[in-house]
């Protein structure tokens, strides 16, 4: 294997850490507003997502990077492409990351309520997004001979763009569910084990008809084989999530957006991005990339510091490993000088109970 | 306007305003962490008080942060795709190798800081708000590493058959004087709007006498760090001045509008009239300051613009190597003078809150916080300054802005983003800016008497 095929692989293993990792955070926002009765609620499923969705992201900060350094020519290509597809991306990342720092920080239900729709919006807009690029990626794009985006947008909107979007969609979102259902505790947890019964009803036949047709128009007998277990193990992770195993099932989509990723870029290879105008102006891991010293300093780089990475995120979820209940967001607002806000007036003592958002039952 | 100045226009928005939250990120994370340690050593609950205060306004600030830094890693690959085709064998490692050596960092322990208070030992929670600190910090030398490149490129070879840049070292990329100077200069900075931004908001609880002890305490530590940040601010930054001098002579040049090549330079602190070398109606010089500068000697030889643009035409062929000679001339006054007023500003209010002082005028209260924008605005003149300084380049006699941009990005797709960038981050910095008025103004609350003892720790959470 050269170096510039183990790149590429690097680079699928930090979309794979983006797609996993953000991957339940996008799914906490998008299902905020369908499983947070109230403000309490809510609170629990984004302090669920709290210490860890800034360091998910950065997955993409970092996939960024390394395909920028080691594929200059895929980055410049894709993401001049995918200009707007990519503007929308952004301003979505920016209302959601702002909106988990600010909507605890003034004490009125309108203020957070707007908040909370920008995460919903902030999160479910890259999930279909992602998944739209990535198949258009997979499909391949119209390039010209300088390997310049000759499309636009209705370019990436194809049907299979979309089945693509709507699969990270379904997908995300039931990982999101199953993690919620992992990570609190009480009505909220019964609730998000449900909810993810329903939604695997949308991701399931999603997901399964956009790997068969990426299969049909790109498939390669070893992707054959990681399109099929990736169908398993969300068939794996439904049941276990149907039966309370909810370890399991957040294992289960965990492998699901693992194995999907693989498939798409085990589909991809040797292109990184194929052009549909002529077979000659596909990019591909050995035209695209960088020059032989670069791609072995990234590779020392890489070698010494991933593990370093993986070692202090996974003690940050050892760190926050327990389940999180609505008790546990009553109590700290009871506490003095608990940063989040006070509780009103006339609302009575700390702690004695949720405070009813108007207009919702 | 074409895509190309489209382009640029966005690119300077989004860099500025980026540049806006970077270094508060950059200093306040060390001084809360500074805050912390004082607190675990020394027991006293004012310092915890400080580090809530001041840890709060951090997040706010650091979330803005974030969310436009995105942007940039984004746009050299939308916007300026000819740019990353060429550069990306060499610009892309250090911003690959912040993303996995800094930004992961930052991100993680500072995630395990604000949610951490009641989970981790008290020794092992001030751990990761230092880790998350060195994080902002190393993330600033890789990106400047990157930046410095351009200003001045080294370690790279233009491969002859893809005619692209190709790395050759990286050690030399990542000790190139150029960074060696930037990094300090820009640490410092930050440290200076770091202690500004102290100053101003124990300022403003001092002019209410609300809180007095501990503001008073906290504004002493504010301009302890800016004096200091402020002197060595202005040391790097003469010795980065020697640097330019030597390795981009047009930019030293166009800084002072100096057309004709000069022995005993002197330094003009304000001109009337227009900066083309013709005509100057009225101006203050300072003698042999500019030679000083530049040279070390005041009677040292400053290269003109009219002679570096010979030398350039025969080096690089026909066409203008000058930048935009008001632009440069200004943006360096501007931000020598404003850093210089951030620093006098704290060398004042040391004097008058000497030996347990408060001081009475409103008027040192008014300038307190106000004075907050000065650094602001010296930064960003920086910015302006060493950017526009080096066109018409992106990499320094290598490779030229007009053909850096994205081929096949059209002037409309460009004016959508840079409207939507625009509105978006001026909303945000509304935003941003009121929730910090609105939080210095809550005022650091008593802890509870237990902390730091089995009480559990309030906490940052959402």
């Amino acid at each position: 294997m050269n170096l510039a095929t183990f790149w590429f692989i690097l680079i699928a293993i930090l979309w794979t850490g983006y797609f996993v990792l953000e991957g339940f955070d996008f799914g906490v926002g998008i299902l905020l507003p369908f499983l947070g009765r109230d403000d309490t609620d809510r609170r629990v499923m984004i302090n669920a997502i709290g210490p860890v969705w800034d360091g998910n992201e950065v997955w993409l900060i970092t996939a960024g990077g390394a395909t920028f350094a080691a594929f200059p020519l895929w980055y410049a290509s894709l993401f001049s492409g995918f200009y707007l597809a990519l503007l929308l991306i952004l301003v979505a990342l920016i209302f959601r990351g702002v909106s988990f720092e600010f909507r605890g920080k003034v004490d009125s239900a309108r203020w957070r309520r707007n908040w909370d729709r920008a995460i919903f919006a902030g999160s479910a807009l890259p999930a279909l997004l992602w998944g739209v690029a990535f198949a258009n990626i997979v499909r391949g794009v119209p390039l010209n001979a300088a390997g310049v985006f000759t499309g636009n947008l209705l370019t990436l909107l194809n049907p299979y763009g979309l089945l693509g979007g709507l699969a990270t969609l379904s997908l995300f979102t039931l990982h999101g569910a199953i993690f919620l259902a992992l990570k609190t505790g009480g009505d909220i947890r019964d609730r998000a084990r449900r909810l993810a019964a329903g939604v695997a009803l949308a991701a399931v036949p999603l997901a399964a008809a956009f790997l068969a047709i990426s299969q049909v128009g790109h498939g390669r007998p070893a992707t054959d084989v990681t399109a099929t277990l990736a169908a398993g193990a969300l068939l794996g992770a439904v049941a276990a999530a149907v039966r309370g195993r909810e370890g399991w099932a957040f294992a289960g989509t965990a492998v699901t957006l693992v194995l999907t990723v693989a498939t798409l870029f085990g589909d991809l290879w040797p292109d990184v991005l194929p052009s549909t105008t002529a077979a000659a102006n596909s990019l591909t891991v050995s035209n695209a990339s960088s020059g032989h010293y670069t791609l072995v300093v990234m590779t020392v780089v890489a070698l010494i510091f991933t593990p370093v990475v993986l070692l202090y995120q996974g003690w940050t979820y050892w760190v926050f490993r327990k389940r999180l209940t609505r008790s546990d967001i009553l109590a700290r607002a009871g506490r003095p000088g608990w940063a989040g806000p006070a509780a009103p007036p006339g609302a009575g003592p700390p702690g004695a109970g949720p405070r009813p958002i108007p207009g919702q039952p | 306007m074409s895509a190309l100045d489209l382009s640029r226009w966005q690119f300077g928005i989004t860099t500025v305003y980026h540049f806006i939250f970077v270094p508060l990120t950059i200093g306040l994370s060390v001084l809360v962490a500074c805050m912390q340690t004082a607190w675990l050593f020394k027991k006293d609950p004012a310092y915890l008080r400080m580090t809530k205060f001041f840890g709060k306004l951090f997040l706010i600030n650091f979330a803005v942060g974030v969310v436009t830094g995105i942007v940039l890693e984004f746009q050299f690959g939308m916007n300026w795709s000819a740019y990353s085709r060429f550069v990306g064998d060499v610009f892309g490692a250090p911003l690959a190798m912040e993303g996995l050596l800094a930004f992961f960092m930052e991100s993680t322990f500072l995630g395990l800081w604000i949610f951490g208070w009641d989970k981790l030992s008290p020794r092992l929670h001030l751990a990761t708000i230092w880790l998350a600190a060195i994080g902002s910090n190393l993330s600033a030398f890789f990106i400047l590493a990157a930046n410095s490149w351009m200003q001045h490129p080294v370690g790279y070879r233009i491969n002859p058959v893809t005619h692209r840049a190709q790395l050759t070292s990286i050690v030399a990329l990542l000790t190139n004087s150029t960074v060696l100077a930037a990094w300090p200069h820009v640490i410092f900075a930050s440290f200076l709007i770091a202690g500004a931004f102290v100053i101003a908001a124990s300022a403003w609880h001092l002019a209410r006498g609300s809180d007095t002890d501990l503001f008073r305490r906290v504004m002493r530590i504010g301009l302890a760090v800016a004096l200091a940040a402020g002197i060595a601010t202005a040391v790097t930054g003469d010795v980065q001045a020697r640097l330019m001098d030597s390795q981009q002579p047009m930019k030293m040049a166009a800084a002072e509008a100096l057309y004709n090549t000069s022995n005993s330079a002197s330094f003009s602190l304000f001109t009337i009239g227009t900066l083309n070398g013709s005509q100057e109606l009225w101006s203050v010089r300072v003698p042999y300051l500019l030679s000083l500068i530049a040279t070390l000697n005041p009677h040292g030889t400053v290269q003109g613009i009219n002679d570096v643009e010979r030398a350039y035409v025969r080096k690089y062929g026909p066409g203008s190597y000058k930048p935009i000679v008001p632009v440069t001339y200004w943006s360096f006054r501007l931000m020598i003078g404003f850093g210089l007023l951030a620093s006098l500003l704290a060398l004042a209010g040391l004097w008058l809150t000497r030996r347990r002082r408060i001081p009475r005028a409103r008027w040192f209260y008014r300038v307190a916080i106000w004075g907050v924008v000065l650094p602001y605005l010296a930064t960003t003149m920086g910015w302006i300054f060493t950017e526009m300084g080096r066109q018409p380049w992106t990499v320094f006699g290598v490779l030229r802005t007009s053909q850096s941009v994205s081929p096949g990005v059209s002037a409309g797709e460009v004016i959508a983003s840079m409207t939507v960038f625009t509105l978006l981050y001026a909303a945000l910095a509304a935003l941003a800016g009121w929730l910090m008025i609105h939080h210095v103004r809550d005022g650091a609350p008593e802890e509870p008497a237990t902390a730091g003892t089995d009480a559990p720790l309030p906490v940052f959470t959402y």
